[in-house]
């Protein structure tokens, strides 16, 4: 670039300083605050925090509901970026809009939709009963609740990608035989590695991180449709902060654990292209 | 949209049906299931609900914050990704990761570290108090904690577009004899604007809707620090649905909105993003 004056030095400075600032107070200050309250009474009440039946079983649901959600995006995700990108079909705009509106729905709202449709004035409900599936104040509620926030975290993540790679190399492969499960495999998927992953990544944050719609939905039982995040919200309004804080220590580990696998990916994907 | 030739490439028929059957599961029989209990409704208990001072002193607060929220981010959020792209320094790339921390911290962890931060005794909290400025329970935390979850949208759709932009224009201005500030107002600016807007858009959305974080820090006084959430919440908990939906209408209108003028803005950045590579 061009030869650097004082004066864009000086910019460049307090435009640093400024960013410095601002990460620090409004990111470290909470990361730090939660290592340190949940410290406070040292590390046999910390011990004793996470290790706390409730803590333990809560931890488990998330797991679970983490676990099937990124799972069902996983596969809802290759099939919708495959049929949005490798075809040509009528209302293709109206599919997508409809994929993105679980993120635009507030958590809260998401929590409602799911009530009505499968609560008691739903005209489900009688089905539901009779078939004796319980989803609203039980497990299941929670499982879809996590799924329809994290809907289209996946898809989103290959669209572009598959958009930008086109679909020449796909034609090819199909005219000289290959099955579909072969060419995705084979010349598809080498593309879109990446993305896959970065959006697997980021589903599984948002997943286990779920709070509102999951409140909605979950009886607040404890040890039964307890989350991890109600679990804190529940120690944090007996005003019992140590243990409060010292629950949300484990989803900070997971989401920094989540920011650095997301960094690699990042790293090795930009030096492969 | 054209009518065209049919693709030679395989699976048409069961990926889209695998697409359609789980969006009509998660997405779609949700959806009509709240247009059947919408048109249950009355329109005059809609209304009625709607106006309620309680519930329009909480379209109020909500707007008022996330408002104030996605300006102080779309500020922040175009010096961040201008210190990213443009300069160099030790640390630039923990920084960079940093960004996406509130997209990766669960929202209700975020929530009780920042409101015991700024409750009176908190680190930053007692700081302004010396001050006589209470942040923790007031309007200016649930600013707070709606500037730390809308943080990630500028940054993420300008950075990209700062990337890509074609530096020559630059130079050419340079040439020309524009100084920096005139170079930044009237060469890159302009181009930043429809980014800056998407990323203004989507955090707005983003703490319109905002829950988990701002339950802590609001205090919920009605009529003060109650956001629209908040009040859906507790019309569940009192099992009143028939009012939680009405609310709840409203907001769903609004984010279609945002959504739609959002995915208008970023069809024709799209187009430079494209376009300058």
């Amino acid at each position: 670039m061009h030869e650097e004056k004082v004066g864009s030095k000086i910019v460049k400075g307090i435009l640093i300083g400024l960013s410095i600032l601002f990460l620090v107070v409004m990111l470290l200050f909470p990361l730090f605050i939660i290592i340190t309250e949940s410290l406070k009474n040292g590390w046999n009440t910390y011990i004793k925090a996470v290790t706390d039946k409730y803590t333990v079983s809560a931890l488990w649901l998330t797991l679970k509901a983490t676990v099937i959600a990124v799972a069902l995006n996983t596969i809802f995700g290759i099939f919708a970026a495959w049929t949005i990108t490798k075809f040509h079909f009528k209302g293709k705009k109206i599919l997508t809009t409809l994929i993105d509106i679980p993120v635009t729905v507030s958590p809260i709202i998401a929590g409602l939709i799911f009530l009505l449709t499968f609560g008691r004035q739903s005209f489900l409900y009688p089905y539901l009963q009779a078939a004796n599936i319980k989803i609203v104040f039980a497990v299941p509620g929670i499982i879809l609740a996590t799924i329809f926030v994290t809907f289209p975290f996946i898809s989103r993540e290959l669209i572009p990608v598959l958009e930008a790679q086109g679909t020449e190399e796909e034609e090819a492969a199909a005219l000289m035989g290959a099955g579909g499960i072969t060419i995705f495999r084979k010349i598809t998927f080498p593309h879109i590695k990446w993305a896959f992953i970065y959006g697997i990544v980021l589903c599984t944050a948002r997943a286990m991180g779920e709070f509102g719609a999951v409140s909605v939905l979950s009886g607040h039982l404890r040890g039964v449709t307890n989350t991890l995040p109600l679990h804190v919200e529940i120690l944090f309004n007996e005003f019992q902060y140590v243990p409060a804080f010292a629950v949300s220590s484990i989803l900070v580990m997971l989401a920094l654990i989540i920011l650095v696998i997301r960094s690699v990916v990042e790293h090795i994907s930009g030096k492969e292209e | 949209m054209k009518r065209s030739k049919r693709s030679v490439i395989p699976g048409f028929g069961i990926s889209m049906g695998v697409t359609l059957t789980m969006l009509s599961i998660v997405v779609l029989i949700p959806l009509i299931s709240l247009v059947v209990f919408t048109l249950q409704m009355d329109l005059k208990d809609v209304i009625e609900v709607i106006t309620r001072e309680r519930v329009l002193a909480s379209f109020k607060v909500s707007f008022q914050t996330a408002l104030i929220a996605s300006l102080i981010n779309a500020v922040m959020g175009l010096i961040l990704s201008w210190v990213l792209v443009r300069y160099s320094f030790p640390g630039k790339k923990i920084m960079d990761g940093m960004i996406e921390l509130p997209f990766a911290m669960p929202t209700a962890v975020a929530g009780i570290a920042l409101t015991s931060l700024t409750a009176d005794q908190g680190w930053i909290g007692s700081f302004f108090a010396r001050y006589g400025i209470k942040i923790a329970y007031t309007k200016i935390g649930i600013t707070v904690a709606l500037v730390f979850v809308g943080l990630p949208f500028v940054v993420r759709s300008v950075q990209p577009v700062l990337e890509k932009l074609d530096p020559s224009y630059e130079e050419a201005a340079g040439v020309l004899g524009a100084n920096p500030v005139m170079i930044f107002w009237k060469v890159i600016f302009p181009e930043l604007v429809p980014a800056l807007f998407t990323g203004f858009g989507l955090a707005f959305g983003r703490c319109l809707g905002e829950y988990g974080s701002v339950v802590f820090i609001a205090g919920n006084k009605p009529y003060e620090t109650e956001i629209v959430p908040l009040i859906i919440m507790s019309e569940l908990q009192e099992f009143d649905y028939s009012s939680a939906t009405a609310i709840a209408l409203i907001m769903l209108l609004v984010s279609f909105f945002i959504l739609f003028l959002v995915n208008m803005i970023q069809a024709r950045n799209t187009k430079i993003l494209k376009g300058g590579r």
